[in-house]
């Protein structure tokens, strides 16, 4: 059964991986192939997969899970890197959207509904003032958002008194828990908001202006962009999907954890979405590529809890499959490999990011 | 490529930045009370705000700070030891009579240190010690016995289960004394126990979140169903695992049993939900002792290298009763 199971994940796997060999996405899509597949042959019970209580249970659907939260940022956090810039400050506004929910259900007893609009809502303040500061103010980005970085979980501990705050609202219980047809509820919400990030940015114009923005700020203002206002969107579109991913990192563990709720997680996001193929100089932008890329340090991190490697070593290998990563899709770094095996490197170089031509005048690829 | 540069500098400034902003708190020296005595200035680095219980220590050394009028200049390192080391740096610059502080991790601190002690400053070691080769460093260390704690919970394990348990262990912040020491003492307990064996051991850095996504992964291995207990270096980590058995279709507090370390008052309250077995005390209401401990330093007193904090042990036939006594 489990064989089977298998067989079928790695053909679809091997066809999906087959009909996009062409694309970008091909890169990441390979590395995290070669480590489910290093899983699957190395670590016991890796690929196991069974139903319990009705949902589906197994290492695979933990990473879907526990990556959601990376998932969700890295989406808002491509477009925010597409203009050019880069925003610090999603795992504090995490950990302030959390406190917020927390503290309207429980010191303040209102209900599910309020405490998460007040906490969606903050979080969009968050995003506004980032974006104000950069597209307005023209403050550079790393700083900007650094402001709320250091700012932003100080006054999430204001917000939740310093505490550990506990809910049991089964509503937002149910956001970080909770199964839809036996799978995890987060995953819905990856995959809801990732096709409402699409439908925005690839079914309008706005995907165009940001590609234009992020490749030359002047001369996409000289074609009539408002280019100001497509940065601000970005950053407010950010400041949305922290929420989210705040909401859902506290119903994860029923409690809002203002000190330890998304630290550390803007490193994993940008790299999230530096693995998927979009570049820090800006300019094209690949939506699904950053969850490869989130999914990528998800199943890196769960593989170190299932071969039982030290937490004092794991960054070590982490480290090194990032850095082989990097390399893969680097095509400099290709062109050198193939030069030892004598054959060229099979996918047809795709424009580097570093050199990318102007997008003005083409079209946004869907 | 040119657009590089400018980020990179930009960068550095930001950390000039933040760098500054340690600086400019108020070094308050100096500063006489209503008596005309000069008022005792004790400089406290805090770990962060990680758990309730860092909360509860942290106000526990305010609250006393504030009765005594000691003046207090309180830093929150927030998990850095480089944001510590600015801090005490920032305490002898601005001349305070006695440095207290709670180590992040036990290495690197000897040059900080030094340089504290060329400035005859004493030092108080909070909660936490260090790892220096010269004793003259620090002037005491207050605080729980680890290694006790850790023994402690081998001890309850072994009398509840005869001796016969296959345990996983969820440890802390690597390189964190805490987290060595429970180790160490766990261990001890459980040496001459030979049905006792821990099967896995991972760090979840003390944090809830970080609980429950390794005990998920410990529930998926191979060796998932012969797991009878869990031994937790806190209380937070107990609470997300507890969470990750539940998920797992498991009764937590039977079907594995879960031991953990510091007495929180969600702690208190799972024991009496029965979802978690028993909790070794480690008391973070030291602030009392800390501030005597100042004011001898401070009037050049002999203290004692080691302080012991005061800790119990409780299970679940004790959880209820003590229950309304947590004030973390």
């Amino acid at each position: 059964m489990n064989v089977l199971s298998d067989l079928l994940f790695w053909a679809v796997f091997a066809g999906g991986l087959f009909a996009l060999r062409q694309q970008r996405i091909f890169w990441p899509l390979l590395a995290l192939a070669l480590l489910l597949l290093f899983n699957n042959l190395f670590t016991p019970y890796f690929f196991n997969l069974e139903i319990r209580n009705g949902y589906l249970y197994g290492s695979r659907i933990d990473i879907l899970n526990q990556g959601a939260k990376v998932m969700l940022v890295s989406l808002g956090m491509t477009l925010v890197i597409a203009t050019g810039g880069v925003d610090l400050s999603v795992g504090a506004v995490m950990a302030l959207a959390g406190a917020v929910a927390a503290r309207l259900m429980v010191v303040d007893g209102h209900g599910f509904t309020t405490a998460f609009f007040g906490a969606i809502f903050v979080a969009l303040l968050c995003g506004a003032w980032n974006g104000a500061l950069v597209a307005y103010l023209g403050i550079q980005p790393i700083i900007a958002t650094l402001i709320l970085m250091v700012a932003g979980r100080g006054i999430a501990q204001l917000v939740s008194d310093g505490q550990i705050i506990n809910f049991a609202d089964p509503t937002m219980v149910f956001l970080g828990n909770g199964h839809l047809l036996g799978l995890p509820f987060t995953l819905t919400i990856v995959l809801a908001l990732l096709a409402a990030t699409w439908m925005l940015t690839r079914r309008t114009a706005l995907g165009l202006f940001i590609e234009a923005v992020g490749d030359n700020p002047t001369a996409s203002r000289y074609s009539g962009v408002n280019a100001r206002l497509v940065t601000f969107l970005a950053y407010l579109f950010t400041g949305l999907c922290s929420g989210l991913a705040g909401l859902v990192a506290a119903s994860n563990i029923k409690s809002a954890d203002a000190n330890h709720a998304g630290l550390y997680l803007e490193l994993d996001a940008i790299l999230a979405v530096v693995v998927g193929g979009t570049a820090l100089t800006g300019g094209r932008f690949y939506l699904v590529g950053s969850l490869v890329g989130a999914l990528l340090i998800q199943t890196l991190t769960t593989t170190m809890y299932a071969r039982n490697v030290s937490a004092d070593i794991a960054p070590m290998p982490k480290a090194l499959v990032i850095i082989a990563v990097c390399l893969l899709q680097s095509e400099k770094a290709r062109r050198y490999l193939s030069r030892f095996t004598r054959r060229p490197a099979t996918p047809p170089a795709l424009p580097s990011p570093a050199v990318a031509p102007s997008v003005i005048a083409s079209p946004a690829q869907p | 490529m040119k657009k590089l540069f400018p980020l990179l500098a930009l960068a550095a400034a930001a950390i000039t930045f933040t760098t500054g902003c340690g600086k400019k708190a108020d070094p308050g020296t100096g500063t006489t009370d209503a008596d005309g005595k000069k008022k005792l200035t004790v400089g406290f680095s805090q770990i962060g705000a990680e758990s309730a219980w860092r909360t509860a220590n942290t106000q526990s050394i305010k609250d006393e700070a504030a009765k005594r009028s000691i003046n207090l200049v309180f830093s929150d390192a927030q998990q850095k030891q480089e944001n510590q080391i600015k801090a005490l740096r920032s305490f002898v610059a601005q001349g305070v009579d006695v440095i207290a502080f709670s180590p992040v991790v036990e290495t690197g601190w000897e040059p900080v240190l030094q340089e504290i002690k060329q400035a005859g400053i004493p030092v108080i070691l909070s909660d936490r010690a260090v790892d220096v080769s010269d004793p003259s460093l620090f002037a005491t260390f207050i605080g729980a016995d680890f290694i006790e704690e850790g023994k402690k919970a081998g001890n309850w394990l072994a009398e509840k289960t005869g001796g016969k348990a296959t345990i996983v262990e969820l440890s802390g912040t690597p390189g964190a004394a805490p987290a060595l020491n429970r180790k160490k003492g766990f261990e001890q307990a459980i040496a001459d126990k030979p049905d006792m064996k821990i099967i896995k051991s991972q760090s979840g850095d003390f944090t809830r979140a970080k609980g429950k996504e390794v005990m998920e992964a410990f529930l998926r291995s191979p060796e998932a169903k012969s797991i009878t207990a869990l031994y937790a270096h806190n209380d937070d980590m107990a609470l997300g695992a507890i969470q990750a058995i539940e998920e797992a279709g498991l009764q937590p507090g039977k079907d594995i049993l879960i031991v953990s370390v510091d007495g929180v008052k969600a702690a208190f309250e799972a024991m009496k939900a029965g979802k978690l077995n028993c909790t070794v005390e480690c008391n973070p209401l030291i602030g009392g002792q800390v501030m005597d401990l100042a004011e001898k330093l401070a009037a050049k007193q002999e203290v004692p290298r080691r302080v012991f904090s005061q800790e119990g042990i409780f299970d679940q036939s004790k959880a209820e009763a003590e229950l309304p006594n947590r004030k973390y």
